[in-house]
C-alpha cells in the first residue's frame, strides 16, 4: 500500500470515530427523551397516554423501517440546509443522527422496562411525582442497561457510517468503497474492513466493561 | 382514640379482558392511632390490594378510605403526594435502589420532601442508627443480607417522619430468626416513636408476635376483626380457625372421633391439666398437637386432644376443662 493510502486510512479512522461518536451523541440528545416518553406513556405506566404512545411508536417504527441508504438520500436537502453541504464528514453526521434516533429510543424503552415495578411502587408510595420517579428512580436504576445499549448503538452507528461513503461521506467506509471496491484494491478493502471490525469490538467490549463496573 | 384510617364499605373490582375480578368486597374497618394492626389472609385473599387502598396505590371501586378524616379519593395529585409522605411503606422485596448507596436510599424521601441536603444526610444517618446499620451507610444494597436490606428499607420509611408505616409482607422473604429481629425492631419503633403500624402477612405467628388487633381477610371479605388475644382464644370464622388452629396435628385414631381444642392463657399455662384430668376423672385423652407461644406478650398454649368415644365421658372431660378456666372448642376433622 502506498504512503498516500496509509495516510488516507489514518484520516479515515479519525473521521469514522468522529462521525460515530458525534452522531451517537446528538442522537441520544433526542433518542433518550423519546425513549423515556415511549416507556412512560405505555399502558399502565406513570404517564400512561394512549394516543401519545401510539403516535410516538408509529414515528419510531417508520424511522426504523426505512433502509439507511434510502434515508441518506432522502435527507440530502435537510442535510444541506443544516450544514450547508451534503458531502463530507460533518454532513454525514446528520443522516447518521436521524437514523440512530429511533433505534436508540427503542433501546432506551427496553432498558427502562427492565426496572422492577417494585421500585416504582416504592417511589410512588413516598409521594414522588411521575417526573421525579423517572429522573431519580427509573433512570439511575436502568443506568447499567442503558450503557450496554449505548455500546450497541455506537457500534451500529459506526457500521452505518461506512455506508455514508456512498453519498460522499468521509471515513473508512468511503475509503473501502473508493479504493477497495471501485479500484479493485483488495488490500485496502480488507484493511479497512478489519479496522472497522476492530473498532466495533473495542466499542462493544469497552461498553460492556463500563456497564459492568457501573452495576452495583 | 384517634382513627388513622377509616374504611367504609370498600370494594375493588378489576377488569381483565372483559372478565371481572372482585378483589375486595364491602370491607369496613378502622385503624387506630398508635396501634399495630395486622391484616392476615391466605395469598390471593385481597390483603395486598387492601393495604394499597390505604395510600391509594390502588383506587377503590366503591366505598371510601379516609386518612385522618380526609377521603383519599377526593385528593388532587399534589395533595395525594403530600399525604403519601405521611404514609411510609415497606415491601416483601425491599425495593431499594440497587444503584444507590444505603445512605442515598435512606435520603430519598427527604429529598422528595424538599429537605436541604445537609439535614438530609444527618437525618438519614440518624435513621440508620435506629435500625443498627450506621456503619453500612456507604455500602450498596447488593452487599447486604435480606434482613439488613429490610432494615435499610425501614430506615428509609422512617426518614421523613411518617405518621403510619405500612408493611406489605415485610418479613415473608426472611428466615424465622431474622423475622423475629425485624418484628422486634418494628415493635420498638411503634413504642418509642408512637408510630401506627399496619402489617400485612399470611403468617399467624407474625400477628401473634406483635399485633394489637387483627383483621382476617378471606376471599376479598373481612371475615373477622378484633384483639389478637381474643381471636387466638376464640376464633369464630372458618378463615380465622384455619389460621389459628395448629396446621399439622397428628391424625386421630378414628375418622369420626371427637376432637377439641384447649386454649390456656398465661395464668392457666403452668397447671398440669392433663394429669389432673386423669387423677380426678379417670378419663384419658390423646394429645394430637400441643404448643405454647407468646401472644401479645402473654404466654399462650393450645392443645388439640382426641376424646374417648363414650359421650357421657366426653361431657365430663369438657366440663372439667371449662371449670378449670380453659377455653374449649370443637375441632372438625381436616
Amino acid at each position: 500500500m502506498s504512503e498516500y493510502i496509509i495516510d488516507a486510512i489514518r484520516q479515515g479512522i479519525v473521521e469514522t470515530l468522529q462521525m460515530s461518536f458525534a452522531a451517537s451523541f446528538f442522537a441520544y440528545l433526542l433518542g433518550l427523551p423519546l425513549g423515556v416518553l415511549l416507556y412512560a406513556t405505555a399502558k399502565g405506566r406513570l404517564l400512561s397516554n394512549r394516543p401519545a404512545h401510539f403516535i410516538l411508536g408509529l414515528l419510531v417504527n417508520i424511522g426504523r423501517s426505512l433502509p439507511f441508504l434510502i434515508l441518506l438520500v432522502l435527507l440530502i436537502p435537510f442535510t444541506r440546509f443544516l450544514t450547508g453541504s451534503s458531502i463530507g464528514t460533518v454532513a454525514s453526521i446528520v443522516p447518521l443522527t436521524v437514523g440512530a434516533i429511533p433505534i436508540i429510543a427503542r433501546m432506551v424503552e427496553s432498558s427502562l422496562s427492565e426496572v422492577s415495578p417494585g421500585i416504582i411502587e416504592a417511589a410512588t408510595s413516598m409521594g414522588a411525582s411521575p417526573v421525579y420517579t423517572i429522573l431519580h428512580f427509573i433512570l439511575p436504576e436502568a443506568l447499567p442497561s442503558l450503557l450496554l445499549g449505548a455500546a450497541i448503538n455506537v457500534a451500529t452507528v459506526l457500521g452505518y457510517s461506512a455506508m455514508a461513503g456512498v453519498i460522499g461521506g468521509g471515513g473508512l467506509g468511503a475509503i473501502a468503497l473508493q479504493y477497495g471496491y471501485y479500484r479493485y484494491q483488495k488490500d485496502v478493502l480488507w484493511t479497512t474492513v478489519t479496522l472497522l471490525v476492530i473498532m466495533v469490538m473495542v466499542i462493544q467490549e469497552g461498553g460492556n466493561i463500563i456497564a459492568k463496573k457501573v452495576r452495583k | 382514640m384517634n382513627e388513622v384510617f377509616q374504611l367504609n364499605h370498600v370494594s375493588k373490582k378489576y377488569e381483565n379482558d372483559g372478565k371481572e375480578f372482585i378483589a375486595l368486597k364491602d370491607v369496613s374497618l378502622s385503624i387506630r392511632e398508635g396501634e399495630i394492626f395486622g391484616i392476615i389472609g391466605m395469598s390471593g385473599a385481597g390483603k395486598s390490594t387492601l393495604v394499597r387502598t390505604l395510600n391509594r396505590l390502588e383506587n377503590v371501586s366503591g366505598g371510601s378510605v379516609s386518612f385522618y378524616g380526609q377521603n383519599l379519593a377526593e385528593l388532587k395529585p399534589r395533595e395525594l403526594r403530600n399525604v403519601r409522605r405521611e404514609i411510609a411503606m415497606i415491601f416483601q422485596g425491599f425495593n431499594l435502589l440497587a444503584q444507590k448507596t444505603v445512605l442515598s436510599n435512606v435520603m430519598q424521601p427527604l429529598r422528595i420532601a424538599g429537605v436541604p441536603r445537609a439535614i438530609r444526610k444527618q437525618k438519614a444517618l440518624e435513621m440508620l442508627k435506629v435500625v443498627g446499620l450506621e456503619d453500612k451507610w456507604n455500602e450498596y444494597p447488593a452487599r447486604l443480607s435480606g434482613g439488613q436490606r429490610q432494615r435499610v428499607a425501614i430506615a428509609r420509611a422512617l426518614a421523613a417522619d411518617p405518621k403510619v408505616l405500612l408493611c406489605d409482607e415485610a418479613t415473608s422473604a426472611l428466615d424465622p430468626k431474622i423475622t423475629g429481629e425485624i418484628l422486634d425492631l418494628l415493635k420498638e419503633i411503634n413504642r418509642t416513636r408512637k408510630l401506627t403500624i399496619v402489617i400485612i402477612t399470611h403468617e399467624m405467628s407474625v400477628v401473634e408476635e406483635i399485633c394489637d388487633r387483627v383483621a382476617i381477610v378471606d376471599n376479598g371479605e373481612l371475615s373477622e376483626i378484633g384483639e389478637v388475644k381474643e381471636i387466638f382464644r376464640n376464633p369464630k370464622s372458618k378463615a380465622a380457625q384455619k389460621l389459628v388452629f395448629p396446621s399439622n396435628p397428628f391424625d386421630p385414631s378414628t375418622s369420626d372421633s371427637r376432637l377439641i381444642r384447649l386454649v390456656f392463657d398465661g395464668s392457666a399455662a403452668n397447671r398440669p391439666f392433663i394429669a389432673e384430668l386423669v387423677e380426678k376423672t379417670g378419663s384419658k385423652v390423646a394429645i394430637l398437637s400441643a404448643n405454647t407461644k407468646s401472644v401479645g406478650g402473654i404466654g399462650y398454649g393450645q392443645m388439640v386432644v382426641e376424646l374417648p368415644n363414650n359421650p357421657e365421658e366426653q361431657e365430663k372431660i369438657i366440663e372439667f376443662f371449662e371449670t378449670g378456666g380453659l377455653t374449649v372448642q370443637e375441632v372438625r376433622h381436616a
